[in-house]
């Protein structure tokens, strides 16, 4: 199957963490254990909404180590494609799921000698498994960790309280800003620096990086992205024979699966390059949207990420 | 490091030697299950990887790791190079919890397919493992390198077949960073160490260009926990050598210039590498083991299909592929040598010895 070997899981427990967020616990359904995963992992939750099928990635949140459980953390995105309203409106313990076994696009290094960590918003969630994983194995780290408020500020208190002064909180309403510079500039050598959060946060941080010098190696991005709603386009899928029409709702990978359509996926947030398809016309303009493809073949118009990517004008045949 | 071990040679577990006076075989059992690696008369370098999903029964494929009547004398084998050359087996120090992963991984595949000889009960972070063959029953706290005679990766490799590395993550490839090697085809692991994907293949030729090792790079780091795949290398050994290394190179290297038409049938063994590429969970690492089954020419032969495919292979083969695997210079003399069990009939596809 594309998508990779499977977990049937049960949802045990749904939280709701603030207005904004609700926590949700997975088990295996037939009482046994899950396998460990290291921090940093995410998992793609398979979604059956009213018929439409929804495979959304989520970070994992909890300890590695436990493997009696997962949980995950959805931000509420009321303009979104409908995943995360699913997991909020729908989602009930008891309910039976299929989880993807954890895939890590954003691991530590385990050579650094000191991780430095920034979260903006529900960004927070890998670092609350990669902190768990460093404090078992006593490695050093630091977090900074921006919300609006502290009502929206998930898990900052039990951080603390795990963490101590290794945690730093920041909220914007109160004027708290994040001093990035000076954070960057008084790390020890060997650091790496962990970014996830708001594109805007990962624009800011990637651009402060570079200013003071950080080697490209040292800096980490937490990149996929939700893919996002845009103008119904047709697509002619070559190998298949099959002509469709792609919703705005839907990314063009949800719609070859749901014409029945067997393509590769892992991370369907245009990070990991496995759904990446060569273009074989294309009469219009391709919306590249993933982490993956290289600046030229974004340019020329030769492949697209089904999972993120969209496109508008008269044709586009891909090889499929 | 003080592994106590009690080798426990029976009727199954063969009593041999792979060095000196080279008393190593296979039995008729084992020949039948020898994982012979050509599906078709011709060999060339391609993206050959398929998923290590448990194969036919009695087959090689059976099990994730592979346990044969060769088992013991391996073992004692490892144990003995090791004390002769312990930089076969290193660990960068970030790589202790791959090393744990993989005795994770070891430990609970061989618990669970091979009951009559290994057991492993937990007991929350404190684990018995059990080795009947190797008279070993150890009580430790998972994760806890204190209570291990030595470091993960070590202690659970001196009691696996065949070599094991494990490749860190980083910056778009894969870096070896650890390993045990001590059953290799002429390349170093002290040399490697350290080195990523593309720089440690460097030294073979024709790949590179047919862009077969960006590929298989591509694929690799897609790879994924619970979907580990495999593929089959191969070369020529003169004797019996698991331990073909650089470093010992002057003990076995001139053994090349003593082949003749008499002795060519038990002194040449065709070196079959099964290896399986695992994604680990908690380090991200990926561990790559190398197992490798030595086929005498006389044993191979009397499967009349692998007689006749050895021959074309073995004639036909790319000059730089028998350059690069050692054996060019006994090449013809193979070919001659096999020639008497190829009468030209059609071969069938696929290798297994009845169809
Ligand atoms: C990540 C795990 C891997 C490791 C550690 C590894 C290591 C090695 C090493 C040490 C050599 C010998 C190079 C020398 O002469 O010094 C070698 C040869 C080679 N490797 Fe890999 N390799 C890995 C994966 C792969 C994969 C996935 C392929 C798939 C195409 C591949 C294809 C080859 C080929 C074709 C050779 C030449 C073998 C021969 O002709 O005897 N390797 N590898
Ligand atoms: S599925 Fe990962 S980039 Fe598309």
């Amino acid at each position: 199957m594309s998508g990779g070997p499977k977990l049937n899981v049960r949802v045990a427990e749904v939280v709701k963490v603030n207005d904004l967020i609700t926590r949700f616990r997975f088990v295996a359904r037939d009482g046994g254990l899950l396998p460990a995963f290291s921090g940093g992992a995410h998992t793609v939750v398979e979604m059956d909404d009213n018929g439409t099928r929804r495979l959304n990635p989520y970070s994992l949140m909890s300890d590695p180590e436990d493997r009696t459980g997962y949980e995950i953390s959805v931000r509420r995105d009321d303009a979104g494609r409908g995943g995360s309203l699913y997991m909020h409106r729908h989602v009930r313990p008891g309910m039976d799921m299929v989880l993807s076994h954890p895939v890590n696009l954003f691991p530590l290094d385990n050579r650094a000698r000191k991780h430095l960590f920034i979260a903006g918003g529900i960004g927070i969630t890998p670092f609350l498994a990669m902190t768990r994983q460093l404090a078992r194995f006593g490695g050093r780290f630091e977090l900074h960790y921006a919300t609006r408020n502290p009502a929206l500020c998930a898990y900052g208190d039990s951080l603390k309280a795990a963490h101590g002064d290794r945690v730093h909180l920041y909220f914007d309403e109160q004027g708290d800003t994040l001093p990035l510079a000076d954070l960057l500039s008084r790390q020890p050598l060997g650091t790496h620096l962990y970014c996830c959060g708001p594109k805007g946060m990962l624009n800011w941080v990637r651009s402060a990086a570079a200013t003071a010098g950080w080697a490209t190696h040292a800096v980490h991005f937490e990149e996929f992205t939700a893919p996002a709603t845009g103008a119904p386009f047709a697509v002619t899928l070559e190998r298949s024979g099959k002509t469709l029409t792609v919703g705005s709702t839907q990314s063009l990978l949800e719609a070859m699966e749901a014409a029945g359509v067997d393509a590769p996926y892992l991370c369907r947030g245009g990070a990991c390059g496995q759904c990446e398809t060569d273009v074989v016309r294309c009469d219009g303009r391709i919306d590249h949207r993933d982490h993956w493809l290289t600046p030229e073949d974004m340019a020329t118009n030769t492949k697209i990420m089904p999972c993120v990517s969209r496109f508008e004008g008269r044709t586009l045949v891909i090889d499929r | 490091m003080s592994l106590d071990v009690e080798y426990a040679f029976d009727e199954f577990f063969r009593d041999e030697t792979f060095v000196d006076d080279f008393t190593y075989r296979n039995s008729p059992a084992a020949i039948r299950r020898f994982p012979f690696p050509f599906d078709r008369d011709d060999y060339m370098y391609s993206v050959n990887m398929e998923p290590h999903v448990p194969g036919r029964k009695g087959s090689v494929f059976e099990k994730t790791f592979d346990v044969d009547e060769h088992y013991v004398s391996e073992m004692r084998d490892r144990a003995r190079i090791l004390a002769k050359d312990p930089l076969r087996c290193q660990s960068l120090p970030h790589m202790t919890l791959a090393g744990w992963d993989l005795l994770e991984l070891i430990m609970e595949s061989k618990a669970r397919e091979y009951p009559q000889w290994f057991s492993l009960t937990k007991n929350g972070d404190r684990w018995r493992w059990i080795n009947r063959p190797l008279g070993i029953d150890h009580s430790f706290t998972f994760l806890d390198e204190t209570t291990l005679p030595c470091g993960p990766m070590e202690y659970i490799t001196r009691q696996t077949q065949g070599d094991f590395t494990l490749q860190d993550e980083r910056e778009g490839t894969l870096w070896v960073d650890a390993g045990m090697v001590t059953t290799q085809a002429d390349w170093s692991l002290d040399f490697d160490i350290g080195m990523n994907f593309h720089e440690w293949h460097a030294p073979v030729p024709l790949a590179h260009e047919k862009g077969i090792f960006d590929r298989a790079l591509k694929f690799l780091l897609k790879l994924q926990h619970g979907a580990p795949v495999r593929r089959f290398n191969w070369t020529m050994t003169v004797n019996p050598l698991l331990d073909t290394a650089p470093e010992t190179y002057p003990e076995w290297g001139y053994m090349r210039t003593t082949l003749n038409q008499e002795n060519m049938g038990h002194m040449m063994h065709l070196r079959v590498e099964l290896q399986a590429l695992f994604r680990l969970p908690r380090s991200n690492a990926i561990a790559f083991s190398i197992r490798a089954y030595l086929g005498k020419f006389e044993e191979l032969v009397t499967v009349p299909k692998w007689g006749r495919r050895l021959h074309r292979v073995v004639r036909d083969i790319h000059p730089d592929l028998a350059a690069y695997k050692g054996f060019l210079r006994n090449r013809d003399a193979m070919a001659e040598w096999l020639s008497s069990y190829d009468d030209g009939a059609p071969t069938s596809p696929g290798w297994w010895p009845e169809d």
